[in-house]
């Protein structure tokens, strides 16, 4: 070894977290010991290293023994290593000179054997020490920040971020898919469990954020590429062309009273209600300007009618407007894209469209709401009848093996609020069948009880199939909903004229497609996954890229407003900062030895790895560049090499590790 | 042509004789060839997997491996078989110490089970194998306005089979509309008819069956078709029983898929074994297939 290094070993009881387990003092002995040839000066061991005395520990033994680098056996580097890079950047040592060893999770947490356990916390020190030996000094590279953001979504968790930001005095480019921003909210009739109604309270807001003069509000539109890296994303954005001027549109409505054609309206009014071709979703529907659907409008298919375009009064009807592309500049990103309802088709059992009176939850929304297809009225199938008995079905599509195992975290409220209007609206008498009544938040339990004092039944039991097959007197012209009631453990034959089902929720359909544009990714189940389930659940792995709502997993109103909040706040800091420090983990190539064979240039998960025509070389943006490693495994002629990952570390490390620099190993390593 | 190895199983030598009649003529007309598996033996019915579980499986493992040497697929026409064949299979192909101690019984018959069948019902060469076109290209008589209640029992689509619809499957449907008939919505069709529960448990199989027959009733239907000799015997043989016990006054024919089949691709009825039922089928059926000889 050429270079002598001073070498501190700190090892961490965690209280009895290692202690327990591990035998700490023999460790740190031993490392004393046995590692010195290495560079090892100093070991000790303590009750917490993280706290501000363990801390002091090291900074004190820098100072005054000069140490040169430092190694820390305690838990994960998830958990603690910015907290001891940054004590040695107290004390004046480079960061990256500091190596976190985990003998927790890798060691005490996993094993039982209290000798073995030891002996393996030795090796893993071991492998640490070798390695500290060849990290390098490292800065972090600073990136400004450009002060726009771009919200993706205009539920209500997008609307709730592109306000706060807007509010703050920043630019907020809002883009939203459909033609109005709302999103499920504006489809609803009441919210739980206060029942006050989703539209009054949604619409201020939907109008604030189509009127604030911070946020360009980009409707009918869809994210088509984003380049960059956090602080200078350029992001691509398709606004369809609406066929309207909206220089001069006034919304006055006389193109959609006009236009002849009728559509059913499968996204708004959940295919219970119709829309015309040219169109706006609902009334309060923000932008004003309504939409012409060309699959659906006689001129796009036969060429001739024009009614629209004959009646408006600002001749703001244009047939011939075609897609525009946007280039924007923005510092940071937040996916509010929310939720598809599970589709009800998929259980069979429950007939739902082969049962006319099975509805789905969605369809029941608009049948309650006042501006919806039946007006407000509860009504089976024919339009006409009132329903004298309702099921509620919970838990449709979720906590189930064959479709979601997850729970939907909405439904059991939403299923209260549907049983509520119910009785409130028709007298019905009302089952509900629900696995287990989940109501955890603030008021929902309140809401429960009055459900159970309106005398509404609760039937614990999945149910089993709902079927139009007769079987015993009275359930001529039912549907009947077969269950087992597991508090009596009795199988019941319920038959009611109206069931709804209370479907969960499920990640978009293009979801995976969405978080692959934006270099982050899904869980098994489809929904972004956040940094950190508990301490960071807005951010994502990939700096910049925010996520919001839904998207994230099922929740409720608050919850989505809140995490819109949270994101909103997390980028007004990043903003404030006017630029951000990236970790200096980051990939290199190696100019000289490049081929240029692009191998690498397809394997990069974050687009990072650029490719220059002329010279035939392939180049890591470090900006963008998240360390993984991926290419440096990848390339054939060992061109590139991560930084804190070099060939030497990584291999010193396995010496290490195997104790090969020690020199009696047998003595010390356990048969 | 078509070449399946054809495990009739023991019911259909003798109970469900039209079974095995009408399911060979009709693979006959569509260029489909059952050959019929030598030397074969009892699938172990309903009941043996709970009296010796190993020696079941061995006992279904032996038609599997004498299945596997001419590399056919093997066809059951009995949904028991074919379960039971379905599930030894898959069982010997997860749990490799059962197919070691199955094996080494079949030594002694110096026969191997390599895993390599694929099993199927009779009524999946009809659904899968065969398109609609090609029935369809065989009807000489449409059963028009033959109302078919779809009785698929509880067994052919159990286990599921990848993503099959296990609640609502449509495949049968679909063979009944390429005949020509119209399939009835008969809600009860997957339920159970009981199988062997008749011999322990009297009432309730009768229960069981009295409400098969009433939703065919309800769905105003003209016949059950079955494709289970089990399913069969339990509808139609036991409907006085059923009259007895409830005080109903059921009458209902039940007839095989293939008979239907047969029926519909004009073959003489004798070769589709009509004429044997308990419960005469009705007139205009008849009429439909038109084959009065």
């Amino acid at each position: 070894m050429e270079k002598k290094e001073k070498i501190g070993v700190y090892v961490c009881h965690c209280g009895t977290n290692i202690a327990g387990i591990v035998n700490v003092g023999e460790v740190s002995t031993w490392a004393a010991e046995n590692l010195k040839d290495q560079g090892v000066v100093v070991s000790r061991d303590y009750k917490f290293m993280c706290s501000s005395l363990g801390q002091e520990l090291i900074q004190k033994d820098i100072k005054e023994q000069g140490l040169t680098r430092v190694v820390v056996a305690a838990c994960s580097p998830h958990l603690h290593e910015a907290t001891f890079r940054n004590a040695c950047k107290g004390a004046g040592l480079n960061p990256y000179l500091c190596e976190l060893v985990s003998i927790r999770e890798q060691a005490s947490w996993v094993h039982t054997d209290k000798v073995a356990a030891t002996e393996k916390s030795k090796a893993l020190i071991s492998g640490g020490v070798s390695r500290v030996v060849y990290n390098e000094p490292l800065e972090p590279l600073y990136v400004p920040i450009h002060p726009a953001t771009l919200v993706v979504g205009g539920g209500i968790a997008g609307i709730q971020a592109a306000l706060e930001i807007a509010d703050a005095g920043f630019r907020v480019y809002l883009v939203e898919r459909e033609p109005s921003i709302g999103g499920h909210m504006a489809q609803f009739d009441k919210t739980f469990p206060t029942l006050d109604c989703s539209a009054c309270i949604l619409t201020p807001r939907m109008v604030q954020a189509g009127n604030h003069p911070n946020i360009t509000l980009l409707t009918y539109s869809e994210i088509e590429k984003v380049e960059g890296y956090v602080g200078s994303f350029t992001v691509s954005i398709r606004k369809r062309a609406r066929s309207i001027d909206e220089s001069t549109c006034t919304g006055c409505g006389i193109c959609w009273e006009k236009c002849p054609k009728k559509v059913v309206d499968n996204v708004f009014e959940a295919g219970m209600g119709n829309r015309k071709a040219v169109y706006v979703p609902f009334p309060q529907a923000v932008p004003k300007y309504p939409v012409i659907d060309r699959e659906n409008c006689t001129y796009y298919i036969k060429g001739t009618c024009k009614a629209c375009e004959k009646f408006c009064p600002t001749k703001s009807i244009n047939f011939t407007q075609e897609d525009e592309i946007l280039n924007v500049q923005v510092g940071n990103v937040i996916l509010a894209t929310g939720y598809d309802p599970f589709d009800a088709h998929r259980i069979t059992q429950y007939g739902y469209g082969r049962l006319a009176n099975v509805f789905t939850s969605l369809e029941f929304e608009r049948m309650s709401n006042a501006a919806g297809p039946t007006g407000g009225n509860i009504l089976l199938r024919d339009g006409k009848t009132t329903p004298k008995v309702v099921g509620i079905v919970h838990c449709v599509g979720s906590r189930d093996k064959n479709y979601n195992e997850y729970c939907s975290a909405i439904c059991c409220m939403q299923s209260l609020k549907f049983a509520h209007l119910v009785h409130e609206r028709t007298g019905a008498e009302i089952y509900n069948f629900y696995i287990d009544i989940r109501a955890p938040a603030k008021g929902y339990e309140e809401f429960y009880h009055r459900l159970l004092d309106e005398g509404t039944h609760f039937v614990r039991g999945k149910v089993a199939e709902i079927s139009d097959a007769v079987r015993l007197p009275g359930e001529e012209g039912k549907l009947i909903i077969q269950v087992e009631d597991t508090l009596t453990a009795t199988q019941l034959r319920v038959p009611v004229d109206m069931a709804i089902l209370s479907v969960g929720l499920e990640p978009r359909r293009d979801a995976k497609a969405v978080a692959k544009q934006f270099g982050i990714s899904c869980s098994a189940d489809g929904w972004l996954i956040e940094r950190h389930p508990k301490l960071d659940p807005v951010a994502t792995v990939t700096e910049g890229i925010y996520i919001a709502g839904c998207v994230q997993g099922p929740k409720d109103i608050p919850a989505s407003v809140v995490q819109g909040a949270a994101a909103a706040a997390r980028i007004l800091g990043k903003i404030q900062q006017k630029e951000i420090a990236l970790e200096p983990i980051r990939a290199s190539i190696n100019e000289e030895q490049c081929s240029g064979c692009r191998i690498c240039n397809n394997m990069c998960p974050f687009n990072a790895i650029l490719f220059h025509e002329d010279k035939m070389v392939s180049e890591v943006n470090p900006a963008l560049c998240q360390g993984c490693g991926t290419c440096v495994a990848a390339c054939p002629a060992g061109a590139i090499s991560g930084t804190g990952f070099s060939n030497m570390q990584i291999l010193s490390q396995i010496e290490g590790l195997m104790l090969l620099n020690i020199k009696s190993p047998k003595e010390t390593v356990p048969a | 042509m078509k070449e399946y190895a054809y495990f009739p199983g023991c019911s259909l030598e003798k109970m469900a004789v039209s079974y095995h009649l009408s399911a060979l003529e009709t693979t006959k007309k569509l260029g489909i060839k059952l050959k019929e598996l030598e030397d074969w033996n009892c699938c172990g019915a309903t009941t043996y997997f709970y009296i010796d579980e190993l020696l079941a499986y061995t006992l279904c493992a032996r038609n599997l491996a004498i299945a596997e040497k001419t590399g056919l697929d093997i066809v059951a026409p009995c949904s028991a078989c074919y379960k039971n064949m379905y599930f030894t299979a898959a069982h010997l192909k997860k749990d490799v110490d059962l197919a070691e101690h199955v094996n080494f019984a079949l030594e002694e018959d110096d026969l191997h089970y390599n895993g390599g069948v694929n099993i199927k019902h009779l009524m999946e060469v009809f659904a899968q194998d065969v398109s609609a076109e090609e029935i369809k290209a065989q009807v000489t008589h449409p059963l028009e306005g033959i109302r078919v209640a779809p009785y698929y029992g509880c067994q052919i689509v159990r286990p599921q089979k990848e993503k099959e619809d296990v609640e609502q499957p449509q495949f049968f449907e679909g063979i009944l509309s390429a005949i020509g008939a119209t399939p009835v919505n008969y809600p009860l069709k997957m339920r159970c008819c009981g199988g062997s529960l008749i011999i322990s448990s009297r009432t309730a199989a009768l229960g069981m069956v009295r409400n098969l027959l009433q939703c065919a009733v309800d769905a105003q239907a003209t016949v059950i078709a079955t494709a289970c000799p089990m399913c069969q015997v339990n509808l139609e043989c036991y409907q006085q029983q059923v009259n007895q016990e409830f005080g109903t006054n059921f009458s209902f024919p039940v007839l095989y898929f293939t008979q239907l089949i047969g029926l519909a691709f004009g073959i003489p009825q004798k070769k589709l074994g009509i004429g044997k039922e308990f419960i005469s089928i009705a007139p205009s059926l008849l009429r439909a297939g038109q084959s009065n000889d």
